[in-house]
This record gives structure tokens, C-alpha cells and sequence, in this order.
């Protein structure tokens, strides 16, 4: 009986996480922050190397969607019984192997096909 | 015998699962039904993310991002997102503590914001289309207009609903209905948010760099 007392209590307590001023506050400011450095950067022209600029970037961006999910979106490993957590997780899963998959998959599609599309090799159909 | 069986059987299963129906209360499985929503939106703006990855380069002899994009316009853009995502959150929290009043005027603020990067975004496509970068243009420009577009358009239906929200909050007060609509609706809010976190930093970002 006390178990399932706890049973209700705890299918209650489920939207309970509602954050706080402090925490919106504090969710807001540091992704003023992580969104003003990246934009700062890339204005000024960025490092001299690229690639270390993009990666640098997407490292921010990384940093904010954390952000904006502890503090704004309140995710933790216990909301739902951690099915909310999985869910999230999968979906991460899912979707970094259709990004890296699709990118990579391309990307050497077309530099293995694009000299075959070469402009002197479609004239030499043409005669 | 057959009764026996079955006996058995429950009793098995009674060991692993709970068989006795009880009671959910109304609305017990909303947020995480909206959240595995929002998990399969999430999985539609990666399939246009991943278009806007590989064409992303495929200009056609046309515009590339330096010639079109106005990063200082994205950055008041970006802030007017993000300042709704806050004042959204106090309205979540003015409706907690149960204040009617503060709930639709912070909600009133939101909806000013988020009309605000609508706006910008309109007009920057609009600006677009009138220079000839229109999404017939370039590969390039088909996938920017559709993932940029589709994001726009979430913002617009969430407006929608946000106006609807508030028209039903000022009928009906804060009851528990509203309460789990507000709840979905700031989590597809704060969600859009995170959404284009990617947008500006993959698309606008890492294209004028």
C-alpha cells in the first residue's frame, strides 16, 4: 500500500521541475555569452586557420544546446522514470549517424563522380 | 486443468509486471508523448540539415553565403529568439505561482519577440528573392530556403498557438488543462530555440567563414 502511495506521489511530482528565476537567468546570460563569442569570431574574421574556426563554432553551439536543455528545457535522467532521457538519447544516436552518414557518403560520391560530369569529357560525347 | 494453468501463469507473470489495472491520472503521459514529438521533428530538421550539408556548396555559378547573408542581421535575430525563450519562462513560471495577469502579459511578450524574428526573417528572404537568390536559383539556396523556411514556419504555428493559448487562458483561468497545453507549448518553444542554435551556426556561421 505504501508503494503505491509512493506510486501516485512520484506520477505527480513528474512536472514538478519547474526551474526558477534564478535558473532562467542564469540559462539566458550564458547563452548570450555562447552565442555572442562564436558571432564575434566569425565577424572578426576568425582564426587563421578554418577548419580550427568552424570547429570552435560548433564547439559553442554544442556548449548552448546543453545549456538551453538544463535550463530552460529542465532535462535531467529522472524526469518520466528516465524515458525522456532515452528518448533524447536515441534521437541524438539517430541523428548523428544520418548527419556523419549522409556528409561522408556524399562527399566522396562526389569526388569520385564529379570528373566524370567534366565539361571537356561531356563535349567528347557530344562529337 | 486449464484453470490451474492460467493461475500459474499470472502468478509468473505478477512476479515481472503489474497486472492490476490502476488508475492514471488525466494527462499523466502529455509531456513525455509531446517530447518523443518533438524528438521526431528533431529527426526531420536533421534530414534538412543533412540536404543543406551536401548541397550546401552547390552554387550553380550563383550567390554563396558571403554575397547574401548579414550576420549582424542574424545576431539581432538570434537575440530576439532568445529573449523569447526567457520571457516564455517566466510566464511559466508566473502561471506556477498562479498568476492569471503576469502569465499573459509575459506570454503577450513572447509573442511580441517571436512576431519580431518572423519579421526579420521575412524580410531577409524577401531582400533575397529580389536580388535573384530565390530557392530556384542553386542547390544551395533550395536547401537554405527549405530548412530556414521550415524552422520559420514552426515559429509561425507556434505563434498561433500562443495566441490561442492566451485567448483560452483569459476565458478559462489556469486550470490544469491550460497548464499541460503551456507546458507542451514552452517545450515546443524552448525546442525551436535549440533548432536554431544549429540554423545560425551551421548555416550562417560556418558559411561565412
Amino acid at each position: 500500500m505504501s508503494a503505491e502511495h509512493a506510486h501516485t506521489a512520484h506520477h505527480q511530482d513528474h512536472g514538478h521541475d519547474h526551474g526558477s528565476h534564478a535558473a532562467y537567468i542564469k540559462g539566458f546570460l550564458l547563452s548570450v555569452i555562447l552565442t555572442a563569442i562564436p558571432f564575434g569570431l566569425v565577424m572578426a574574421g576568425g582564426f587563421e586557420s578554418r577548419s580550427l574556426t568552424a570547429v570552435t563554432v560548433m564547439g559553442f553551439a554544442v556548449a548552448q544546446i546543453l545549456v538551453h536543455m538544463v535550463c530552460f528545457l529542465h532535462m535531467n535522467g529522472k524526469q518520466e522514470e528516465g524515458w525522456t532521457m532515452l528518448s533524447t538519447i536515441f534521437t541524438i544516436v539517430v541523428v548523428v549517424i544520418l548527419l556523419a552518414g549522409s556528409l561522408w557518403v556524399m562527399y566522396h560520391m562526389n569526388t569520385n563522380m564529379m570528373p566524370q560530369m567534366d565539361h571537356e569529357l561531356m563535349q567528347g560525347f557530344g562529337s | 486443468m486449464s484453470h490451474v494453468v492460467t493461475d500459474t501463469t499470472t502468478d509468473n507473470l505478477g512476479r515481472y509486471w503489474e497486472l492490476k489495472p490502476h488508475h492514471h491520472p488525466e494527462g499523466a503521459s502529455t509531456s513525455l508523448g509531446f517530447w518523443v514529438y518533438l524528438m521526431s521533428d528533431c529527426l526531420m530538421f536533421a534530414v534538412l540539415f543533412a540536404v543543406y550539408g551536401v548541397l550546401g556548396t552547390s552554387f550553380a555559378a550563383g550567390p554563396g553565403p558571403k554575397d547574401l547573408f548579414d550576420l549582424g542581421l542574424v545576431a539581432v535575430n538570434t537575440g530576439m529568439l532568445l529573449l523569447s525563450s526567457i520571457t516564455f519562462g517566466f510566464a511559466m513560471l508566473a502561471m506556477f505561482a498562479g498568476r492569471q495577469g503576469a502569465t499573459l502579459r509575459w506570454l503577450g511578450v513572447t509573442l511580441v519577440f517571436g512576431l519580431c524574428f518572423l519579421g526579420i526573417e521575412l524580410y531577409e528572404f524577401q531582400h533575397m528573392i529580389h536580388l535573384g537568390a530565390g530557392p530556384q536559383r542553386s542547390g544551395f539556396l533550395s536547401a537554405f530556403f527549405t530548412l530556414v523556411g521550415t524552422h520559420g514556419l514552426h515559429v509561425t504555428f507556434g505563434s498561433i498557438w500562443l495566441i490561442t493559448l492566451m485567448v483560452q487562458i483569459a476565458r478559462r483561468g489556469l486550470g490544469p488543462e491550460n497548464q499541460r497545453r503551456m507546458i507542451c507549448l514552452s517545450m515546443f518553444w524552448h525546442f525551436l530555440d535549440v533548432i536554431w542554435i544549429g540554423v545560425f551556426t551551421f548555416v550562417y556561421l560556418l558559411g561565412m567563414i
